[in-house]
């Protein structure tokens, strides 16, 4: 798998590189600040883009921007973004094209190797992995939209948002696929999300979960 | 204005120059006592305990003024000097403090223009309104007196009952006149007070010195505080951390030969710490100066705010860039504790924030849907917010009735004082 890693500082650099190597992924390019990033992306296309928020030179968002900017000039480009903190504003905005292929993990995801090597690979499928501390936070809130739904049913769709496929949400919650399957189609039902051929219903079920 | 609004004010004016009156004249006493207590101090003795006594009343009477002059919407400050450490009545501290401030002085260089002027005033404020009044209730008056004639307004001497009937409308134009002028006077007098009550430009400038040895003695004390709370947090919680980190792996470290599953198990849980004191540093950070809001500014900052409380909240802005670091982080955590509390005590199902810029100043708004009925005096949180604000000369105000809705206005000088409030070390 070919990866894009944007990272300012040298020692995480030098880190992430080695532990995607390690895991059979090739890193085709590794910039550490945020002008170069667009351009790589543009000039490599990889199957996964590995992005920090906070780059060099004015050590805001600029990894973030990067990324957005990257996926409207490549619809649909993976992109993972690591960060120190998260916020559920930058998962919305990151998300906010409809589209998977979308990850938003805090930086210290990193040290559980094989977690974030399947983010990595959820992500480059065109999966989404919001982290589970964008999720909890979401769940902290009380009213919403998200109302509707039972505690069954939104303990389902955090996990959809952390990016689980339905068996592996089976497995978590200790229920059957088939259940999996009912309680999704009853999140679509409740959020009124219809079938449609151009939008991820997944994506969209996480965005108004964000949006909640 | 509202009819029953001129009505009421003019009313109220009216009976607070009928007050002025008798205030005035007492101003009088307090005159000739002054000069009395003033040829006594040559006495030795009981010159130190006549003037200061007899300035405690002329104080009181000067702040009563002040005080009628507020409520006819003209604040006069109190000017006085804070009375010095450890002076006791009859004492030569106290006696000097009284006579080195010139308010002292300027109080009872008032007395006798303050007894004019109230008199004058009060009279003229009390004469329209009688006058008018008199000519309202002429008729039945005349024919109680049962006087041949009777002189009246334009119409003068009123020999008929025709011509007395005229005395009518002139009577209501007359307290019609009366009733609308009297708040002005009132004002005029309070105005005039202002000339010797009010601080002068030295004493004002006295005042604000003293306020701001206040706010800044808060603001020390806040950030030290502040201080306190980050080394203890950062002691008790990633340093302690960190420690059995290195402790965990240096034992994984020995036992990797003898024990592999053993040693497999201690780096998974150095691992566990060091998200720990991951997770720990975050949330020091995020108390210190929020990521996002170094990343996005204050508009970006609050908008992450209102998605992270648990009740659905709108944000509006009108900014016109990023602000001074200082000034954007006071602002934030003002906003985040207003917003605190709308969702923590009222009940509130939506709340909004609006921020704009006028200028000279940033103004916040945040409001609830809930109950109502916040005080400040009751809640830390408002208290904390006003104290915050007070370091950048910002103001709060909240209107909160009963049954809501609850708005608290917050307002931050920026433009002109953004120079002064950059930190700047060594003349701190």
């Amino acid at each position: 798998m070919r990866v894009v890693l944007a990272e300012d500082h040298a020692l995480l650099r030098d880190g992430l590189t080695r532990l995607l190597t390690a895991h059979g992924c090739e890193v085709v390019a590794a910039v550490d600040n945020g002008p170069a990033l667009l351009p790589t992306l543009i000039e490599h296309r990889p199957e996964v883009a590995v992005v920090d928020v906070r780059l060099p030179p004015t050590f805001t968002d600029e990894g973030l921007q990067g990324a957005i900017a990257a996926r409207e000039q490549i619809p649909g480009m993976p992109v993972l973004v690591l960060s120190q903190h998260v916020e559920p504003l930058y998962a919305r905005e990151l998300l906010s094209d409809r589209a998977g292929g979308v990850g938003y993990l805090l930086k210290d995801r990193v040290s559980h190797v094989a977690q974030f090597i399947d983010a990595v690979r959820r992500v480059a499928s065109g999966g989404t992995a919001m982290d589970p501390e964008v999720v909890y936070q979401l769940l902290a809130r009380r009213q919403s939209p998200l109302s509707a739904l039972t505690t069954r049913e939104r303990e389902v769709l955090g996990q959809m948002a952390e990016g689980r496929s339905n068996g592996a949400i089976a497995g978590k919650l200790f229920i059957g696929e088939k259940a999996v399957s009912k309680h999704i189609n009853n999140i679509f039902t409740k959020l009124d999300l219809p079938v449609s051929d151009d939008d991820n219903r997944r994506v969209l079920a996480v965005l108004t979960y964000l949006n909640a | 204005m509202d009819s029953r609004d001129w009505i009421r004010d003019g009313l109220r004016a009216v009976l607070s120059g009928l007050l002025a009156i008798p205030l005035a004249v007492l101003n009088l006493p307090l005159f000739g006592l002054s000069v009395a207590a003033l040829v006594l101090s040559i006495v030795p003795g009981l010159g130190m305990l006549a003037l200061p006594g007899v300035t405690l009343l002329v104080r009181a009477r000067a702040d009563l003024a002040r005080r009628l002059a507020g409520r006819a919407g003209v604040p006069i400050r109190r000017p006085y000097l804070p009375p010095p450490e450890r002076a006791i009545v009859g004492g030569w501290r106290y006696y000097k403090w009284i006579v080195t401030d010139p308010a002292t002085w300027r109080d009872l260089a008032w007395l006798v223009p303050g007894a004019v002027a109230g008199v004058a005033l009060g009279a003229l404020t009390l004469a329209l309104p009688v006058y008018g009044l008199e000519g309202v209730l002429l008729i039945p008056l005349w024919i109680s007196l049962g006087t041949d004639w009777y002189g009246y307004g334009a119409i003068w001497p009123i020999e008929t009952v025709g011509e007395g009937f005229l005395s009518l409308p002139q009577g209501a134009l007359i307290l019609s006149v009366g009733i609308a002028v009297a708040p002005y006077l009132r004002r005029f007098d309070a105005h005039f007070g202002r000339l010797f009550l009010g601080p002068t430009r030295n004493a004002e400038l006295r005042l604000r010195v003293s306020e701001l040895t206040v706010t800044r003695a808060d603001t020390v004390d806040a950030q030290a505080a502040e201080l306190r709370r980050i080394e203890r947090d950062l002691h008790d919680g990633a340093q302690v951390r960190l420690v059995s980190l290195g402790m965990t792996i240096g034992l994984a470290e020995e036992m990797v030969e003898g024990d592999p599953a053993g040693a497999r198990k201690l780096l998974a849980e150095a691992r566990e710490t060091s998200s720990a004191a991951l997770a720990d540093l975050r949330h020091l950070v995020r108390g210190i100066h929020p990521p996002v809001l170094a990343e996005r500014g204050l508009d970006g900052a609050v908008r992450a705010l209102a998605l992270a409380v648990p009740i659905p909240t709108t944000v509006e802005t009108a900014l016109p860039g990023r602000l001074d670091t200082p000034v954007e982080s006071a602002a934030y955590f003002a906003v985040a504790e207003a917003l605190a509390n709308a969702t923590r005590h009222s009940f509130a199902r939506t709340a909004q924030v609006e921020l704009w810029h006028t200028g000279s100043s940033l103004v916040m708004r945040v409001s609830d849907d809930g109950l109502g009925g916040a005080d400040p005096s009751g809640g830390s949180g408002l208290r904390g917010i006003e104290r915050r604000l007070a370091a950048f000369d910002g103001t709060m105000s909240l209107s909160s009735p009963p049954g809501g809705p609850t708005v608290v206005t917050m307002e931050l000088p920026c433009a002109s004082s953004s120079p002064k409030t950059t930190p700047s070390s060594g003349t701190g």
